[in-house]
């Protein structure tokens, strides 16, 4: 990989943990990352612990409609595709490539996110299933719901670093955050495969 | 008014500091405050119980004080005298300049304050928490709880965020910021013991967050996790309370074992014993610390398979524990044994944890369990590892390194006798609760009858606490006479201690070190002192040392969500006198704005020129340092 690195315009070939202050960032949001893991793990828990919880209300069979989630799904695993693009390109020094890139991710996780909201109006206005449905119905909405907040976080964090980083090119201070919030879409994306897996594929096949 | 002036530049000082020893001290503080304020609440509880069928408190006032003492002795006490001796310990113990996250870790510290005052507000809002420190649903849900529950799930909330960033900040600073030469297998018990622990802060505290924000959906918005019959779930709080709750307890109490291993040996003038042994017999501890949580729940209907799993793991964590107390025993035999406070106190600690431990193997047998589950049986088990335990080495650990976070010692004397009577009054408060519990008596009831045989002991108990209210109060006192009256310090290392917090001159100046150490040995001090010239080699020559600028910024963000948990509680509240969304929503502004604010602008910190740092040294020099 190192030489593949175009390491000649002063840059070091990790630039993203090339001083104390970006190791120190780089590590400290690994543990941060373990925690959400957890707290991810939780709402899983919670989740499938209450989801035959229907209280006579809708089932995630009569609900769930995979060719809509089909589309949310390639959209953020693109997303993560595009972001490491961006990563690579950071790691070649091409600043413009690697904003490029980081704005196409934006662009996917908009779109992501508008599918969402458009499924959850759905479900609401259609089936009648809110919030405060049934404890399934809560479980549903707050690990979903968690992950969505998740990818609106993100997206926020990342256009605000692409606004205020827009001319700077690459340095060493910012590489690590670019970097970091790189690292936090991957895990959003990560989260998203365990939800397709566990509220959606499993709530359609049982 | 040049006076008022200066008093307001100390006041700022210390409201925007992000310096990890001035941050110490404020969790000290905090913590003590909190410590007293839970301490009142138990001797009020104790009173009540002293004769049968009093009428000191009323029972509603009996299950908040009930409530609130746990949770405060816990999060708002416990936890941040802990952070404080991490704070201002090992950033000097790994021979660093400063914590990874100067920043974050001031941040910490003020959500931490200021969720701790969330949840004592309730007081002044019709009454505390009333469903016990594990607020069990139904006991907590929003058809039983009152409003105190509200404050306890986002007070607590609020000051989670702070122990969780706090201890994130810990664990990079103990990975990246070690001196030259401090492997892992070099550092201290305190560090190694406040890194698992840190672990378990950052796996253990999510999950009560989680748990937290299920019931606040609950109960102030209309979520259905906890109601029966809309498919909810009761035992599920349990699960996640305790997969929470149980770590908690080592996440309190292995930093108490890291002081006991940092004060035994240094009063003993001997190693620890086997340092590999320790450390490994720490993660193990950890990790089987979350395997268990269960045990909690032998009484919930669980069946025979699940309670015999977790009631082999449960025993299990006595095997680790007991490498741990050996290790103790063998450092002090043959050892050149100095007993002043601070070693009167890690010396008793040992058989006090010990008897602690016994009774948590008894408890651990599930079929027993349902003699002993809810009664002061069980009290007694869980204060003599958290008094016997935590609270001990926190006072060995607070007489140790007072002279180098206040430049004077504590008095002996006044801390000897301190021991004494809160040594004894601990073991008459506790010790004859077991017997109580075998007996029946029943825990978080706030009368019982005469004549059932309860009236001794629960006179005897009583008479305890008064015994321990004496000594903290001895313990105060000590404090402001020794900060009057008592032997300064200018030595930097006045134990003839082993580690390296005692290479740095009295008082610490705001760089640690002027130069950092080249650490060559395990307990790198005392190598120095045998095999060298007795101070610590310089790794580097002396340069600018750069410093990160003190920010008012924390203390602003928490405040932010002080204000977003206070909205939200209103929501639940009669007559909000303003709309309870303007409060939260203009809370979450306050704290987000201050992230915008402080990602947009760089803040680079400053340099600490190196003729100052010379001029420093020079001046330690002439003074005999």
């Amino acid at each position: 990989m190192a030489g593949a690195v175009d390491t000649s315009k002063g840059l070091p070939s990790h630039p993203e943990r090339a001083t104390l202050e970006g190791k120190n960032k780089f590590l400290g949001f690994w543990f941060f990352l373990g925690g959400e893991t957890i707290l991810f793990a939780t709402f899983f828990g919670t989740f499938l612990g209450l989801r035959g919880g229907t209280a006579d209300g809708p089932t995630s069979a009569d609900l769930v409609a995979l060719d809509l989630v089909f589309i949310m799904t390639m959209l953020l695993l693109t997303s993560s595709l595009t972001s490491v693009l961006a990563m690579f390109a950071m790691k070649k020094n091409n600043f413009k490539a690697m904003m490029i890139w980081m704005w196409i991710t934006v662009v996917l996780g908009l779109a992501f996110l508008g599918f969402e909201i458009y499924e959850f109006h759905h479900y609401v206005v259609d089936y009648q299933f809110g919030f405060s449905t049934s404890a399934f119905a809560s479980a549903f909405y707050s690990l979903v719901g968690l992950h969505g907040a998740h990818v609106a976080f993100g997206l926020s964090w990342i256009i605000v670093l692409l606004i205020r980083y827009r001319k700077s090119g690459i340095t060493l201070t910012n590489a690590p955050k670019f970097y970091v919030a790189g690292l936090y879409w991957h895990f959003i994306d990560v989260v998203w495969v365990f939800i397709f897996t566990v509220v959606y594929l499993m709530g359609v096949g049982g | 008014m040049a006076t008022q002036k200066q008093e307001k530049s100390v006041i700022w000082d210390w409201l925007t500091t992000v310096d990890h020893k001035k941050i110490a001290i404020m969790y000290l503080i905090a913590g003590t405050l909190f410590f007293v304020k839970a301490g009142v609440m138990a001797l009020f509880m104790r009173i009540q119980l002293m004769y049968p069928e009093m009428n000191f408190l009323s029972g509603q006032t009996f299950n908040e004080f009930i409530t609130m003492h746990g949770t405060i002795m816990l999060f708002l006490a416990a936890t941040p005298l802990l952070f404080a001796f991490m704070n201002y310990v090992i950033p000097l113990q790994i021979g660093a300049r400063d914590v990874a996250f100067p920043f974050v870790n001031a941040l910490g510290f003020w959500i931490f304050f200021f969720g701790g005052l969330l949840l004592s507000l309730s007081w002044f809002f019709g009454g505390g928490p009333d469903a016990g420190w594990t607020a069990y649903v139904p006991l907590s849900s929003r058809d039983y709880g009152g409003l105190g529950i509200d404050f306890y799930v986002l007070g607590l909330q609020v000051s989670g965020i702070g122990t969780l960033i706090s201890a994130i900040n810990f664990l990079v600073t103990i990975v990246n910021m070690r001196a030259p030469g401090m492997t892992m297998m070099r550092l201290p018990l305190f560090v190694w013991t406040s890194f698992i622990s840190s672990t378990l802060i950052l796996f253990a505290f999510t999950p009560l967050a989680a748990g937290l924000a299920l019931l606040m959906l609950d109960r102030l918005f209309e979520a259905q996790y906890f109601i029966p019959s809309m498919g909810g779930n009761v035992v599920l709080w349990q699960h996640i309370f305790w997969i929470f709750g149980h770590p908690e307890v080592y996440i309190l109490v292995l930093p108490a074992f890291g002081i006991i291993s940092e004060v035994i040996p240094a009063f003993s003038r001997k190693r620890l014993f086997g340092y590999t042994a320790m450390v490994f017999a720490t993660m193990i501890i950890a990790f089987l610390g979350f395997m268990v949580w269960a045990h909690h729940m032998f009484t919930v209907g669980m069946g025979p398979v699940a309670n015999s799993i977790f009631a082999v793991a449960t025993m299990t964590i006595a095997v680790p524990t007991g490498i741990k107390i050996f290790n103790w025993l063998f450092t002090m035999w043959g050892g050149k044994i100095t007993f002043n406070t601070a070693m009167l106190f890690a010396s008793s600690f040992v058989p006090t944890f010990v008897l602690g431990g016994v009774t948590g193997v008894m408890l651990a047998m599930a079929p027993v369990d349902y003699l002993y589950h809810d009664t002061y049986f069980v009290v007694a088990h869980f204060h003599y590892i958290i008094v016997g335990g935590i609270v001990l080495s926190l006072f060995a650990g607070l007489f140790y390194w007072y002279p180098k976070m206040f430049g004077h010692m504590l008095n002996e004397t006044l801390g000897k006798l301190f021991f004494w009577v809160f040594y004894i009054g601990f073991h008459l408060t506790f010790f004859v609760q077991h017997l109580l519990g075998l007996m029946g008596m029943p825990r978080r009831v706030y009368t019982y009858l005469g004549d059932q045989g309860l009236d001794a002991f629960n006179f005897i108990s009583t008479i305890g606490t008064f015994f321990m209210s004496a000594g903290v109060i001895l313990l105060v006192i000590n404090v402001i006479y020794s900060a009057f009256k008592g032997e300064r310090v200018t030595v930097a290392d006045p134990w003839d201690a082993r580690t390296l917090e005692w290479a740095t001159p009295t008082p610490v100046p705001e760089y640690n070190f002027a130069q950092t150490p080249q650490v060559r040995s395990l307990d790198p001090l005392f190598y120095e002192k045998i095999h060298g010239d007795g101070t610590m080699k310089p790794a580097e020559p002396v340069t600018d040392i750069h410093m990160p600028n003190g920010s008012i910024l924390p203390f602003i963000m928490s405040i932010g969500l002080f204000f977003a948990g206070f909205g939200l509680i209103m929501l639940n509240m009669d007559n909000p006198i303003i709309n309870p969304w303007i409060v939260a929503i203009g809370g979450l502004a306050l704290t987000f704005g201050c992230m915008f604010v402080r990602s947009i602008k760089e803040d680079h910190g400053y340099h600490i020129p190196a003729e100052q740092v010379k001029a420093d040294l020079a001046e330690l020099k002439k003074g005999g340092n």
